[in-house]
Order: C-alpha cells, then structure tokens, then sequence
C-alpha cells in the first residue's frame, strides 16, 4: 500500500525525522490561508499522486504570494496529472500540499529497502538526490541492517561520512536515519525513500520528499496505517478484486483471465500471448476459492469492456475443481455472460469439477492442458471478430 | 535417495487440527508420508487422525522423534511457529502460508543463522517426493516417482510442469516449491546443489518468475558446478513494468527482472530454456532423450 508524500512526511516526523512544516488543502481558499498561516515570502505547491514524476510533469509549483499559491492550487486540483510513472491516463489530483519554498545547498538520497540478496533491510544512499536512484547503483551506500541489533548508530555515521554529513550535521544526520529506520520497523513498511534529503541554507537537514509504502501482509496490525489508504488512487476494480480476496491487475487485452496462483496466472497471460492475443487482466483467485469468490471474478472481469473471452484456468492443490466449477456455473446463472468460456480444470477433485461443468448444460470449451485452453480462448477471440 | 524429504522423514504438522491441514495430511498419509504428530497450542493430549497432537514443537520431537515440520497455521502465526521448530531442532520445516509479513519472515532468517535446520517457503506449495513423503498442498496424484529434479518459486506452476512430465511417463525425483514472497528458505542454488549430488535424479527442471536476480545467478551456479542438464523456464513475459504480480517478489523494478532478460541470460549460460510454459514436459523429455544418447552432457564446461 502506498500514501500521499503529505502523510509520509506526518508518519516520519512523529518518529523524529526532520520535515519541512506543510499544510494540506482539498480546495484553493485553505492553500491560500495555509501559505499565509505557514508565513514567508516563496512557497511550493505540490500535488498530492501516489505516482511519483511529478516536478517534470508540473505538478510542483513555486508561488511568491497567497494568491498565487491559490491560482496554482485552483489549476492543480481536479485535474489530470501525466507523470512518467502514471501511465498515459494520468492521475487527479485531489489534494496539493503546501511548504515554505526552501533554499537548497545540496540533495542526497536516503532510503531503507528490502535487500533480496541480503535477506535483510538495508539502508541505502547517495550523494547524488533528485534523480533516478535505481539508475545510480554505482553510487549507492549500502548498509546492511542486522535485525536483531537494528540499525547501530555507528552505521548511521558511516553513511553521513560517505554523504559529506560531516561536523554540525551528523548528528542531525544519525537522528533522522534512526527515526526514519524505527518508523519503518514499526509500520511494516517494505520501502522508504527520501529524495531529496536536503541540507539548506539555514544549516538544517530536512527530508524534502518522502515516500513510503507499506507490506499489505502486515496492515490488519498496524491500524493506524490502514487508516491512511486513499482509495481514489486506486483502481475500482482492484479494490474491488482485493475486498473478495483476489488479485486483480488490468491489462490491455481482450483474453480474460481467471487463474490460481500466481505463477499460473502469468504462465497463462504468457499462452495466450505466445497463441498471438493478448491478456486483459491478471488474476489469482488464490487457495481456498469458494463458488462465490469464483464467481466474483467472473464479475470483476466482465467489467472491463475490452474482454471478449474468458480463459479459467485452475490447477488446484489447495484449491478444490469442484468448487470452481461450481463458481463458474452459478455465475453463468448470475450474470448475462455474451463471451465465450474456455475452461481448464486439473488436480484436486479435477473429476468432480468437470463432471459439475458437463452435467451443467453450459456451452463453454473444455481443455485438457494449458496450451490447449490458450489455443481455444484465442480461436474463439478469432470466431467472435 | 532424494533430496530434503524422504522415506526418512519423520513429519509433525503444526495447524494439523485445521481444515487443510487435516486434507492435506490425510492425502499425504494415503501417498506414504510417515506423519508423526500434530501440534496445535491448546489441543495438547488429544489425537488428530490417528495422530497425537502435542501444546508444543518441542513436546512433538521428544515424544515421536520427528524431524520435519510442515507448518499450516494462518499467515499472521506462521512466523512464530517456524521459530518454534527451528528451536526444537527441527531439520526441516516448510511454511505454507501465503500472505507472511516480510519483516516476520526477516527475523525468522536472521534466527537461522548458525543453526542447521533448512527452511522451505514460505508462501510454498511445499515439497514432495512421490511416493514416500509429501510436506505441501499440492494435488498428489499428478506426481509420480522418477529422475527428474523440479524446482520453482510458484505452486501452480510446480503443478503445471509436473503434469506434464507425468503425462509423458517422465516421473520426478523430489518437487520443491521455493516460495514466491522476497524473503525466503532454500534458494534455487540450495535445491540445484542437492539435486547435483542427488543419485536419483538426472535432470533439474527450475521455473523462476519475474523479479529479483535469482534465477540468473543459480543459471550461472549450475553452469560452474553441475553435470546434469537444466531446464528453466521464466514466468511473466507478458506481466507489465512496476505492478506485482500476485506473489510479492514477482515485480519487474528495471530490465533485469523481465522474463525476457532472465531467460535471454540462462539460454546464453546454456541452459534449456523453454519459452513456452505449455511445452515445459516436452522439452524435459527431449533432454532425457539427449542424456540416454550421450548428447547431453549438460551445462558442463
């Protein structure tokens, strides 16, 4: 689950990071009186997406006076934002966040990662901030965090001495990494980025942008973050999906997928593209597929206008083939379905599950084997052109 | 011989009182898995299918002399209960559950070091070795005794390739499912090793899946320290940039993740690809095929 920079930089500061003072606005007017109430004399405002991109696509703005934070408040709100990160579609902005301008001498990077190859979270840096972290690996200061220990403090300094966060800094500087690193211990969070973390002309060291997002395993215990999901950047049908217990991620094909695990469920996008059509969507139903959550995904998936055919393809361990084909029969029933269904049913009470879909009466294609259902889905892709 | 488990295998379920677990070690049960306790906290004296179920891991093991655990208990517990087996010096324990926070699952790594046990999972379909033990949930039928080693991080797909093979009268030594979460037991180079020095096996089959460096480096393990023959396929060439999907390793972050780059870079190591996951059992068989003739001796230099 990912936040607004605006709630990560709230998150952070109660955990004793450094950030700048900010205020929030859903409307012009309360830009306005936040600019006047924060004082100075330059602002930034900044819209408020879960995608990130935003400086080169406008979407951070400087204002010299109230009224002219209002202006580019009034412009931002409501409207469409085109990052390299959102897609061509874009994303509204809903809120914009407001701060004092402040005056830069130098942006580095700071971040805490999950390290696959080490098995452990690790601090990462760079000297360099404001860019494209992932394409500066060379650059990067990696340190290593024993989770037993947490992050020691003689680490933080060894970071702050590769960043040139000497002297009156580095205290600041082993502060902010150790309110930044418990934060992210005590939300679950799976990434952390500040970028930039600056140090300004005032001597200060402050997280400029923060970005955190969150392990979705871990948000039933951690209440107070799942209060800060914001659904409007969100995908309908993937709230939707997530609400029934699937998995829903929407593509741009006409070949509707209905699969379990999700190994298969690629495997199965693979056929179908490997037969010359493409996916529409991925989907795992997951184990432990009721009739209902089965039948859920047919719905999910019908919303989407470009789907011309269903492929199920279910090889269950966990899962049951005769629950699934009951699934597949009562949302035949359920909804007015005008796509061809190809099904592919194998493993646990596989014979169950085609005897329920023979004896059903329903007119869809049953496949032995993947490469079959694949070839199927796509004829009949081909027969209903 | 096989590799992890076998007719060796002394197994304690933890959950065994639970709705799969009771499936699951019933039909393990029929396919010849010595399953040797149950422990389910609370439930400690009473028995379960024939089987005793202890309070605790360590009460299991000092009772019945178990030696594997597979763990079936829901994702918030499944990190407490792997501690608890690796305390009570379970060799292996296998995690299922799908959905284990990755900071739970960072502790439970860091609780391994300097101890033997081997980790399977989690977010695994478990491991079997047809005919003489089944740690897991998967569909026991499609598996048949045989040579040919199989490895992957997702379940179904485990499932998909076994079937298959099977279909072809290819039957398989012993079938891991690694696991599709960051953080995780035994890697790809872990089961490559062991089904290297295993005699009854011929072949490996490894089916990774987007993300993470993973399968590029075991492809470049097995090319440096195998003699058998390794058939890999790479889920996802079809899967969009920056979304995971489903599992929560599965996500292309930069070139190197795709599907694409993974398998480019194993076919260039000289492993058998297979591009097309509906052809995974045929090439398998073509490459025992090779093997009988002489023509393959592998990956080796």
């Amino acid at each position: 689950m990912n936040i607004h920079e605006h709630q990560a930089k709230e998150l952070l500061g109660s955990f004793g990071v450094a950030v700048p003072a900010g205020v929030v606005a859903y409307a012009p007017h309360q830009a306005v009186a936040g600019a006047s109430e924060l004082g100075g004399e330059r602002w930034v405002v900044k819209a408020q997406i879960h995608a990130g991109g935003r400086g080169k696509a406008g979407g951070v703005r400087v204002a010299e006076s109230p009224d002219e934070v209002g202006a580019i408040a009034e412009e931002l709100l409501g409207s469409r934002l085109v990052t390299a990160q959102t897609g061509p579609a874009g994303a509204v902005v809903g809120r914009v966040l407001v701060e004092p301008a402040a005056e830069i001498v130098r942006e580095l990077y700071l971040g805490l990662v999950v390290d696959r190859g080490a098995q452990r979270v690790a601090l990462i840096a760079s000297a360099a901030g404001g860019i494209e972290i992932e394409e500066s690996e060379a650059d990067l200061v990696r340190e290593t965090i024993d989770p037993a220990l947490g992050l020691q403090d003689f680490q933080c300094r060894k970071v702050a001495a590769a960043l040139g966060l000497g002297g009156g800094l580095l205290r600041p500087a082993v502060k902010l990494m150790r309110g930044l690193y418990r934060c992210f211990v005590e939300t679950d969070a799976l990434q952390a980025e500040i970028n930039p973390l600056a140090v300004l002309a005032d001597g200060s060291l402050v997280a400029l942008d923060a970005k955190l997002s969150f392990d979705d395993n871990a948000i039933s215990r951690r209440p107070a973050v799942a209060e800060l999901r914001d659904l409007d950047e969100e995908d309908p049908k993937e709230v939707d999906a997530s609400g029934h217990g699937l998995n829903y991620i929407a593509l741009d094909g006409q070949v509707g997928c209905i699969v379990n695990g999700a190994g298969l469920a690629m495997a199965t996008m693979d056929a179908i593209t490997l037969h010359g059509a493409r996916p529409a969507n991925f989907l795992d139903v997951g184990g432990g597929a009721t009739p209902e959550k089965v039948s859920n995904a047919f719905r999910i998936v019908l919303t989407d206008p470009n789907v011309k055919t269903i492929l199920v393809n279910i090889f269950a361990g966990i899962n049951r083939c005769d629950w699934i084909a009951e699934g597949i029969v009562s949302a035949s029933r359920e909804l007015e379905i005008d796509v061809p269904i190809v099904a592919r049913l194998a493993g646990t009470n596989v014979e169950e599950g085609r005897k329920i879909l023979a004896e059903s009466g329903l007119a869809l294609t049953s496949a032995e084997n993947l490469d079959d259902a694949a070839a199927a889905a796509v004829a009949s892709l081909k027969e209903a052109a | 011989m096989s590799v992890i488990v076998g007719r060796e295998s002394r197994v304690v379920i933890q959950g065994l009182t639970g709705q799969h677990a009771t499936f699951h070690a019933e039909e393990a049960i029929e396919g010849g898995t010595n399953i040797v306790a149950g422990v389910t906290p609370g439930k400690g004296g009473s028995t379960h299918l024939g089987l005793p179920v202890f309070d605790t891991v360590a009460e299991a093991v000092a009772e019945t002399g178990a030696n594997v655990s597979g763990i079936f208990v829901p994702p918030p517990f499944a990190a407490d209960a792997a501690l608890e087996a690796i305390d009570a010096g379970v060799e292996v324990v296998v995690v299922i559950a799908d959905g284990v926070p990755v900071q739970d699952m960072i502790d439970v790594k860091r609780y391994l070091v300097g101890r033997d046990t081997l980790l399977v999972g989690p977010n695994s379909p478990g491991i079997i070795t047809p005919g003489e033990c089944k740690v897991g949930i998967m569909p026991s039928h499609i598996y048949r005794s045989g040579r040919v080693g199989v490895v992957s991080r997702s379940g179904t797909l485990n499932y998909e390739a076994v079937q298959q093979m099977t279909a072809r009268g290819l039957g398989q030594s012993t079938c891991v499912g690694i696991g599709g979460d960051p953080i995780n037991g035994v890697d790809f180079v872990t089961c490559l090793r062991a089904f290297e020095h295993d005699e009854e096996t011929d072949v490996v089959v490894m089916i990774g899946e987007i993300g993470g460096p993973q399968e590029v480096d075991a492809a470049r393990w097995a090319v440096e320290h195998m003699t058998k023959p390794v058939v890999a396929f790479v889920a996802g060439s079809s899967a969009p940039t920056g979304r995971r999907m489903g599992h929560a390793g599965a996500i292309v972050s930069g070139e190197s993740d795709t599907a694409t780059a993974k398998m480019d870079a194993m076919e260039a190591l000289g492993l058998a690809v297979v591009r097309n996951p509906a052809r995974i059992g045929e090439t398998v068989a073509r490459v025992v095929r090779e093997i009988g003739s002489g023509l393959t001796r592998v990956a080796a230099r």
